[in-house]
């Protein structure tokens, strides 16, 4: 009898203690203690390197990526661009388990590659690594050597690999180092003194957004400037479907990746997401290399189509300009809509960049930027642009911090909207703040991802969704008399 | 409705081990041998039709497999809605199985329901060198502090956990002390064993070791007690399940995991019955609630009309005769929205085929619901099944169909080559290879945003989805005029 009363009751948590907590939750008090985190992250807006490896093995012609490690990690990265594009995603693993933790990730390795080359006949295999070889410190170098030694593989089969360990760092360096890792591979030995291919190489970043990727190609070839999209998905991530299935339906050539090196100009347009590639461009390859933020807004589009037509020395043409003004024009008939209007943002540090830059533009207020990993050099650039403009006092920018902040932020010091991919959903419901989903990955909208947001028409379009989302709010929420027919 | 083809013609066991010697030579050597035992041409009266399962997956074949963490965090822990559930190490497993797997759960959440949310310890390079143990005591500090309701904190091992040597048992007893809340290791390092399976048995071992029996219920416990297993309330399965059994007179006390609550699964050792939908991933447990506790256990099928009036009866009988009635009465109600159902879809979908590959109970437990429809499976399979699902399967398909486990993306494309279905039913890795191929496809592991699938109310859902997926005049635009 003892023994059982020893045994406690079921409890249920009361009504009034939820109620007491959920108001606790979105107090001054609850926002101090939750800001005084050190260790638990909660809601993060961040993933890990494999993940931006993967995508930026997605960007070339015929490529598989190949994941050294444990093969729950290639599922889950694959699930994820399924989900956020809607197409398929192939990538295989190498299966490590154990035995891997003991003698090593080689033979795993051996197996893997060789399989892979028979089954799924790639042009190219990206190998980049998940934790477990990280952690037991596999050889990347020497297993690739020796599967080619072993003929597991063709010698001239080309096989780049990149470390990404997911302990170090988010998926935007793991993105950098596969995208240096492909480029600096495929290009190894093909400089020559004196030859340009007179090509300019555009690099997009990780950017989950195909429709961005379709608006540069689209500028630059109303400039008529000869380029190669570096990495470029809007094939790979976007295929038609036609009633068969292509593994490999596009990517960058690897002929013109390798041709980097010869090149007359490289433009980057996210500077965070490609900071050793460019070094590695500015060192090794021929031609201009420069870094522009990624064009979001009017601003920013005019500064990358200008550097263009000055690399090129090309006059900007007209139906460019018709872009701009049609852009200018849709701006200025719904700034009334945006003016003074307060955001929260989260994301990617190109993105917030671009996207508080196009804000500003507007007139709009951009109130809190959240970057969950970001550097001094990046909160000291988004202070300098939060400071060009009259519109970007007050703003705070925090950074190495989550979406349960976020959360936070929202319910003491409200915003008007919150911009930011899927996984600021649940913020914006508890504080009934309107969620516009920019980013990666948004995986409970459709299209979003093939509309772009850059460029002149991403202007009109980034616009469009902000204003309508705001007009539709008045609709569905204003009292009857309020309710009019013109907005 | 006059020509229903035969979904089954041509389908023999020669033809399909024919199609099974032609999968085997895509494969180099080596990889041919390890993959040959793992599919077979249906025949359970011959015993030669015995899969291999639960084995390695074959390095580059592209399986569709997760991992241990997976079966742990993503099946058996995360939908334990009233615990603050930790991804213990860097932060991308975490994220990526945050809030994708559809465990609807009820609450407010960040106050007694932490289900939707991600918790990381989000390891950097100095955890990995010094060790995380630190940061998991001061996490788990954090985490009491600011969600005072939940009711305790499990820890879900990511792979450099196991790896640096961290003693996240120790941590746990020490905290668990200290918080004064329960505190819940799980050893579930991604590279453990060979897929989501492990990760299913290793969190059964710790609800074994620290959850079951400490507590009890605070009513008396009664004589229709049940505990409903295995079902994790996908779309909102487990709550039309559970209306279906509170209408024939039972009282589910415990969910297993599905908007499950900590202290009522501990209580569990009360119940008079458990009732276990999903076998694969909590077998375990019934075993060992029966063996310490002498609680019988019954697998059931709430899939489809058939299978869920077979259910209910076998559930009726072990009870008393008003549960028995109770039985007959709700069968008797639901009939003619049943039939309703079946007599608007079926038209549509009889004669249809298709290839079903997904995970835990589905790929027979689904059979029933199709059947209902008028649609055949012609081919089925599992990614982390053992033995015993596969005994249990193949009695439920037909002669000469392809039984397979942990099919690799390049097997699957040359089944579906083959048998030309009309329908796949996989899971999201899946579905835009096949669709692009202008295969209709539903996702089975999630309901593809759907659902419930699940008892009366389920079945109703089940069939409009798989009749607009199969029907959908967007497939008709495939085929370009020019």
């Amino acid at each position: 009898m003892s023994e059982e009363c020893a045994v406690k009751k079921v409890t249920e948590i009361t009504k009034e203690e939820v109620k007491k907590v959920s108001k606790w939750i979105d107090s001054k008090e609850y926002a101090e203690k939750n800001f005084a985190r050190e260790a638990l992250v909660i809601n993060p807006a961040h993933a890990c390197q494999p993940l931006g490896a993967q995508l930026a093995a997605y960007g070339f012609e015929g490529t598989l990526p190949f994941v050294h490690g444990s093969q729950g990690c290639a599922s889950y990265y694959r699930s994820t661009f399924n989900r956020h594009f809607r197409e398929p995603a192939p990538a295989v693993s190498d299966a490590m388990t154990e035995d891997g933790a003991v003698f090593g990730g080689q033979n795993n390795l051996f197996e893997g590659l060789e399989n892979a080359y028979a089954l799924y006949k790639p042009k190219m295999t990206a190998v980049f690594t998940s934790c477990m070889p990280e952690v037991i410190g596999d050889d990347l170098t020497a297993f690739i050597k020796n599967a080619k030694q072993k003929e597991l593989l063709p010698d001239n089969h080309p096989t780049p690999y990149a470390n990404t360990p997911s302990f170090n760092g988010t998926h935007i360096h793991g993105y950098d180092a596969m995208l240096k890792a492909i480029l600096s591979y495929l290009s190894e030995g093909k400089k020559v003194e004196g030859k340009c291919t007179g090509k300019l190489n555009l690099i997009p970043g990780f950017d989950g957004n195909v429709g961005n990727l379709r608006e540069y190609k689209h500028i630059l070839e109303e400039m008529d400037v000869p380029y190669v999209l570096q990495a470029d998905i809007s094939d790979t991530m976007d295929s038609p479907l036609d009633g068969k299935y292509n593994p490999y339906p596009g990517g960058t050539k690897l002929e013109d990746a390798a041709e980097i090196v010869n090149s007359k100009a490289t433009i980057s347009l996210q500077k965070y997401a490609t900071t050793t590639t460019m070094k590695w461009i500015t060192a090794e390859c021929s031609g201009s290399a420069d870094v522009l933020p990624m064009p979001f807004g009017v601003k920013k589009t005019d500064e990358f189509i200008m550097k263009v037509a000055e690399l090129f020395g090309k006059e900007i043409p007209q139906s460019l300009k018709d872009e701009r003004g049609r852009a200018v024009d849709a701006m200025t008939d719904a700034h009334q809509y945006l003016h003074g209007k307060k955001f929260a943002l989260f994301g990617d540090p190109d993105y917030l960049i671009g996207l508080v830059s196009f804000l500003l533009e507007m007139g709009a207020k951009p109130y809190h930027v959240l970057c969950s990993r970001a550097t001094k050099k990046f909160t000291k650039e988004m202070q300098a642009l939060l400071d060009s403009s009259p519109y970007g006092a007050g703003c705070n920018v925090w950074t190495n911090k989550d979406l349960w902040h976020m959360r936070s932020l929202l319910a003491t010091d409200p915003v008007d909207m919150l911009i930011g991919d899927t996984h600021g959903k649940f913020a914006a419901r508890d504080t009934s703040t309107p969620h516009l989903r920019v980013g990666f990955p948004i995986i409970d909208r459709v299209n979003l991802h093939r509309s772009p947001i850059v460029g002149y028409t991403g202007a009109i379009n980034l616009l469009t969704q902000i204003a309508n989302k705001f007009l539709d709010i008045v609709d569905d929420t204003c009292e009857d008399r309020f309710f009019e027919m013109m907005r | 409705m006059s020509e229903v083809k035969n979904p089954l013609e041509g389908i023999t066991k020669e033809s399909t081990a024919k199609l099974i010697e032609e999968t085997l030579e895509m494969y180099p050597e080596k990889a041919k041998k390890k993959r040959a035992p793992h599919m077979s041409e249906n025949d359970h009266e011959d015993s030669g039709c015995a899969i291999r399962s639960n084995k390695k997956t074959v390095p580059g074949v592209m399986s569709a497999r997760g991992c241990a963490y997976a079966g742990a965090k993503g099946v058996v822990w995360g939908p334990i809605r009233d615990m603050v559930h930790v991804s213990h190490g860097p932060v991308g497993c975490g994220f990526y199985s945050w809030g994708t797997r559809r465990n609807l759960t009820s609450g407010t959440v960040g106050v007694d329901n932490f289900s939707g949310m991600m918790f990381t310890s989000d390891f950097q390079e100095k955890d990995i060198v010094y060790g995380g143990d630190p940061k998991l005591e001061k996490l788990l500090n954090e985490a009491k502090e600011l969600f005072p309701l939940a009711k305790g904190m499990s820890v879900l091992s990511e792979c450099p956990v196991g790896l640096i040597g961290d003693d996240i048992n120790a941590v746990a007893k020490k905290m668990e002390n200290e918080l004064g809340k329960l505190v819940v290791p799980c050893n579930c390092e991604g590279f453990r064993g060979v897929s989501q399976s492990l990760g299913h048995h290793i969190s059964n071992d710790t609800i074994r070791d620290h959850i079951i029996g400490t507590t009890e219920y605070a009513e008396e416990p009664g004589p229709y007690d049940i505990a409903l297993i295995g079902d994790y309330n996908i779309g909102g399965d487990i709550w039309a399940a559970v209306n279906v059994l509170e209408e024939i007179g039972l009282n589910v006390k415990a969910q297993w995991t599905g908007d499950g609550q900590i202290e009522h699964i501990a209580a569990t050792h009360q119940v008079k019955l458990n009732l276990i939908h999903c076998y694969r991933s909590m077998n375990y447990m019934c075993k060992v609630m029966e063996e310490k506790y002498g609680i019988p256990w019954l697998e059931f099928n709430f899939f489809g009309p058939t299978k869920i009036e077979e259910s209910l009866r076998a559930i009726g009988e072990c009870f008393d005769d008003k549960i028995k009635a109770n039985v007959e009465k709700v069968i008797a109600k639901y009939k003619p929205k049943m039939q309703a159902i079946i007599d608007e879809y079926k038209p549509r979908l009889e004669g249809k085929t298709a290839i079903v590959f997904v995970g835990g109970l589905r790929p027979r437990h689904t059979i029933g619901a199709y059947e209902d429809l008028g649609m055949k499976i012609i081919a089925s399979g599992y990614e982390f099944a053992h033995s015993d699902d596969y005994d249990r399967t193949y009695p439920e398909m037909d002669k000469g169909t392809l039984v397979f486990d942990d099919a690799s993306e390049i097997e699957l494309e040359k089944w579906v080559e083959h048998f030309k279905p009309d329908l796949v039913a996989s899971g999201i890795k899946e579905k835009y290879v096949f669709q692009k191929a202008g295969i209709p496809f539903r996702q089975m592991h999630s309901w593809d945003y759907s659902g419930p699938y699940h008892a009366y109310d389920g079945f109703e859902i089940f069939a409009r989805d798989i009749d607009m997926a199969i029907n959908s005049p967007t497939w008709g635009l495939v085929k370009s005029p020019f």
